[in-house]
């Protein structure tokens, strides 16, 4: 709805631009213009994408090239400062990224499962999430595909979302993120954020839109191939029956982080 | 009515110059925080709201002083709070005022406010905050400014204002109830996932609002002509006793809660307040000092000889405010967030410009309640002395 409210602004916005050009030409520009909206034949759409994270694969690299092409072609600044820091996609120890899950006589089929590399964390795409129910401007909203996606020209900056997200996958630009990126580094293909809106993972909604996966599956399954073993991460269409994911969640038992709350987290995590 | 706060001693001018001064230094790191960004504060991406929103949850408490007062004298005749009423009222107003601006102060695009209009969404509690927040201004200025202008001519406030009052009562209730939704209702903050803690602010705020009313009424008395009446504070004060109680044994049920039952999630909060988590123990004299402060008010309070010395009862409504301003304020808020959603610990402190923007805003507050302050002690004063004449 929000989305075809603002096609209609464009339209509009820029019939009443060209109407001051001659009839003929208004036609035929708004004819063009509303073609380029129309999808793209190669996009890729889902009933519901989810992600599955295989972690006995064990990433050679320990997914720091993911994380890094992630944030680079997204424009996520580079920041120091652990407070000020923003992530999309990260990486922490299995204690904290199931905590409660942890016990002494666990640890060591951790460390042989894991092999000692941390566990990836992104956003959980919730089927219910619960920055969508806080949000007072619908600036985090939910896709029909199940992304949970941002826009951050409406946000306000009130941060509910982030104390209402149990994953921490939420980031605030505490100050102005274009200080952090150098002017040749910047992706002119994805937006640069300004300071006081909130960010976080979309499942690369701008490069299915496109017909291309994520960047960190498509980046992890290079690293895999070179290295031999097999990829981590895989994504697709949890609600169609013969997908990969579907295919490995039937096949193996799956956790998902803090299950319990109800927030229906759609990355599933393979031990 | 407003031209009386153009006249006045030089120690009313003095104190309205302090206070024009803090707003100005807090405005002018202000606009340093806007250019800057919100990275000018002690916030971070794990303890995510601070002090800011920390008063603003403390302030709709300070703002049930009117309640306390408006539901006896209208509801049940009480009538010696006729004369104090309108002070509630007039401190409802204040607070309210500083409640909305701490939400503003803590947005990241304040530019941007006017999206919950524009894009109402009723599914976030914010925008029920936002609603109840400004009605409750609306109705607090409307009926003190009305009755008060029936005051003045001595005559009997006009017919239309009554369902405003009788409104203002629950309205009073709901603005501390949607403020604990706020919090109550996030899957993953578990300190602040309770179903006591809408009656938790309920509580804590009619001890906090009508705390603060008493300390005015005697900064009123002594500096004014204007005398609130020995048994009006005492009533106050009996009020203020009991919802302290209650707040208390609130806080003592979630600590039963949490320690019997020794779920994790409950408990790393409070051991973060009581001892410090990992090391880490920033808010621990503070909430140590909220427990000898409370405990300390209300054998204050109980004991109707410290009640009724009004130097005492002076101390102990300070240590009530103080005591939940430290509980509301900085343990509620900042606490749900440590340890973080990955069972992190990053604790928080506020840096300089964000104590002097939130000293600015109280100011801002303080202002408004002695503008108006002074505008009703006049008209009181004025019918006393005609009265007498």
């Amino acid at each position: 709805m929000m989305e075809s409210s603002r096609r209609n602004f464009l339209k509009i916005a820029g019939l009443s631009v060209l109407g001051i050009g001659s009839g003929a030409v208004v036609g035929s520009r708004a004819r063009g213009a509303s073609k380029a909206f129309s999808p793209n034949p190669e996009a890729l759409t889902a009933k519901r994408w989810a992600m599955v994270v295989d972690l006995r694969a064990g990433c050679p690299d320990g997914c720091k090239e993911c994380i890094e092409v992630c944030h680079r072609i997204h424009n996520v600044p580079k920041i120091d400062n652990p407070k000020e820091e923003v992530k999309w996609i990260w990486t922490d120890f299995y204690e904290h990224a199931f905590p409660g899950m942890e016990s002494r006589y666990t640890e060591e089929f951790v460390e042989e499962a894991l092999q000692g590399s941390p566990v990836i964390l992104l956003c959980n795409h919730c089927d219910n999430p619960p920055c969508v129910r806080v949000c007072p401007t619908k600036a985090t909203f939910r896709r029909k595909d199940g992304i949970v996606m941002m826009d951050y020209h409406r946000c306000i900056g009130c941060r509910f979302c982030m104390a209402g997200c149990p994953f921490g996958a939420r980031s605030l630009n505490w100050t102005d993120p274009r200080r952090y990126l150098k002017p040749e580094e910047v992706t002119p293909d994805y937006p640069t954020r300004t300071r006081g809106v909130v960010e976080k993972c979309n499942f690369c909604a701008e490069r299915l839109a496109v017909g291309k996966i994520p960047a960190c599956v498509e980046i992890c399954r290079k690293v895999a191939e070179k290295a031999g073993t097999e990829p981590v991460l895989h994504f697709g269409d949890v609600e169609d029956a013969d997908s990969e994911v579907r295919e490995m969640i039937r096949a193996h038992h799956t956790i998902r982080r803090k299950s319990h709350l109800g927030t229906m987290p759609q990355v599933y995590y393979i031990l | 009515m407003i031209e009386k706060a153009l006249v006045g001693s030089r120690r009313y001018w003095g104190w309205v110059a302090l206070l024009l001064v803090l707003m100005g230094i807090g405005f002018l790191f202000y606009l340093r925080q806007l250019s800057y960004g919100l990275g000018i504060t002690g916030m971070s991406r794990d303890v995510s709201w601070g002090l800011y929103i920390a008063q603003f949850t403390f302030l709709v408490g300070v703002a049930a002083s009117a309640v306390m007062l408006v539901l006896p004298y209208y509801l049940h005749n009480y009538k010696v709070f006729g004369r104090i009423t309108i002070l509630g009222e007039f401190l409802a107003v204040a607070s309210v005022l500083m409640c909305l601006t701490f939400i503003i102060v803590d947005l990241g695009r304040p530019d941007r406010a006017f999206n919950v209009l524009l894009y109402p969404s009723p599914n976030s509690i914010l925008f029920w905050d936002m609603i109840v927040l400004n009605g409750y201004l609306f109705l607090n200025i409307l009926v003190g400014w009305t009755v008060l202008g029936a005051e003045r001519k001595g005559v009997k406030p006009p017919k239309w204002v009554k369902p405003f009052i009788y409104i203002s009562i629950p309205w009073a209730i709901s603005i501390h109830t949607v403020t604990a939704f706020i919090y109550a209702g996030l899957p993953g903050r578990s300190f602040w996932l309770t179903a006591i803690m809408a009656p938790r602010f309920l509580s804590s705020a009619f001890a906090s609002g009508p705390a603060l009313l008493i300390l005015a009424c005697f900064i009123l008395r002594k500096f004014t002509r204007f005398d609130p009446g020995r048994e009006a504070i005492q009533t106050l004060a009996k009020i203020v006793t009991y919802a302290m109680a209650i707040s208390i044994f609130f806080v003592l049920m979630e600590l039963f809660t949490a320690f019997y039952s020794k779920v994790p999630e409950h408990v790393y909060h409070f051991k973060y307040l009581f001892v410090g988590l990992d090391g880490h123990t920033t808010l621990v004299p503070w909430w140590w000092a909220f427990m000898v402060l409370s405990v300390l008010s209300l054998i204050l309070l109980f004991n109707p000889k410290t009640r009724n010395n009004d130097a005492i009862l002076g101390v102990a409504c300070a240590a009530v405010f103080i005591s939940l301003w430290i509980e509301k304020g900085l343990g509620l808020v900042v606490t749900g967030f440590i340890p973080n959603p990955l069972d992190r610990v990053f604790e928080y402190s506020p840096t300089w410009p964000e104590v002097l923007i939130t000293l600015g805003v109280w100011s801002m507050g303080f202002l408004v309640m002695t503008i108006l302050y002074k505008v009703a002690v006049s008209v009181k004063e004025e019918g006393a002395g005609e009265a007498a004449h």
